[in-house]
């Protein structure tokens, strides 16, 4: 319940204030919406399995953003961070397919 | 400590790479970290969301660009390009049209002040404005009652042929109408009598015309001979005030061409 009203109430508040993404974080934030989305998918299935744990979650979230932000940043220093934040987009959309698989069984049972 | 995730949890990036962590077994005893960790899970679905919502509305208006294709980007530039050229022209003919406008006013004031100098003139020759400058002070007497039109109008034209620019005999402005009818002794100048000694003031060379009028056979001799006499005043300055109403046009309009 908790997650679903943070989610919407972050919605709410990015169309209220719509600031201006600062040019140094404009290359990591799509990836970190990304990775965010992944610990995001990877908690509601491990939540349907019911081993739901806060403490991972948070973890999970916080980490799978910083080392997204932080590889697509070496990436920008090697000068192949393009290709990288494309490494990145396609682990994790790798994942969240498979979540998303998973949440499937979960609520479909197919 | 129950909820501890097992040691060696694979992967820090998803709950789901670690399915055989032992969450949720028992969380009776952490009823205070259960509200932390809840508050900090609303937290970042919190960030994640309004990042989310940032991040779609920012790639709206920015990657409009990135993500078009070339051939897409030529045609905009081309766009940009012949809109650029079209502001330049149109900031070319708006400079063209001040500039025009700038020396038409002056080209105004030069016209204003010919068409002045030109109704000036025109109004001392044809009687309508007074005039002031040398000229000649002549009185023609006619104890005879001799003097004809004719001798009257010799006059004029010999005056008018060495030079005058405009006069008037006895009060009466010469124009380019002016009629000289009547007879000896009763002459009249455009209808309105006139009547010996004859005074007439004329503005010219005064040297020219005094020249003309005595020359052997002129109009001087011709009075004489007829029981008159002139006499003749070089005047530096004399005026001419006596004025005519300038006859409209009853038939003839102007040609502007």
């Amino acid at each position: 319940m908790i997650p679903i009203l943070g989610l919407v109430a972050g919605v709410l508040l990015g169309l209220l204030v719509d600031p201006t993404v600062p040019l140094w974080l404009q290359p990591y934030l799509p990836i970190a919406v990304v990775a965010a989305l992944d610990a995001v998918f990877g908690g509601l299935r491990a939540r349907l399995d019911g081993i739901f744990d806060a403490k991972v979650f948070v973890i999970s979230f916080v980490s799978n953003v910083v080392v997204a932000a932080l590889i697509v940043f070496l990436g920008d220093q090697l000068g192949v961070g393009a290709q990288l934040s494309t490494a990145v987009v396609v682990v994790l959309g790798i994942r969240i397919f498979g979540n998303a698989a998973a949440i499937r069984r979960h609520v479909f049972r197919a | 400590m129950t909820t501890d995730p097992t040691p060696g949890t694979p992967s820090p990036a998803g709950q789901a790479a670690a399915p055989e962590d032992p969450a949720g077994a028992e969380p009776a005893p952490g009823r205070r970290r259960d509200l932390r960790a809840a508050v900090l899970i609303g937290v970042l679905t919190l960030l994640l969301g309004f990042a989310f919502t940032v991040q779609v509305r920012n790639s709206d208006d920015e990657q409009l660009l990135a993500g078009a294709r070339e051939e897409d980007l030529v045609r905009i530039v081309d766009e940009v390009n012949s809109r650029g050229v079209r502001l330049r022209e149109l900031i070319a003919d708006e400079r063209r049209a001040l500039r025009q406008l700038t020396s038409s006013d002056s080209e105004t004031a030069s016209a204003l002040e010919e068409a002045r100098s030109r109704a000036a003139s025109l109004g001392v020759l044809n009687g309508t404005d007074p005039a002031l400058g040398p000229g000649l002070r002549m009185t023609l007497r006619d104890p005879d009652d001799a003097v004809r039109v004719t001798d009257l109008v010799d006059v004029i034209q010999e005056l008018r042929g060495a030079g005058a620019e405009t006069m008037q005999i006895d009060g009466v402005r010469v124009g380019l109408t002016t009629a000289v009818t009547g007879t000896a002794g009763a002459l009249m100048m455009d209808g309105r009598p006139i009547t010996a000694p004859y005074e007439v003031l004329v503005l010219g060379s005064p040297q020219d015309m005094e020249t003309a009028l005595n020359i052997p056979g002129g109009v001087v001799q011709n009075i004489g001979s007829r029981g008159g006499s002139v006499t003749i005043e070089q005047v530096p300055e004399l005026v001419v005030d006596a004025l005519r109403l300038l006859p409209e046009a009853q038939y003839a309009d102007p040609e502007d061409d």
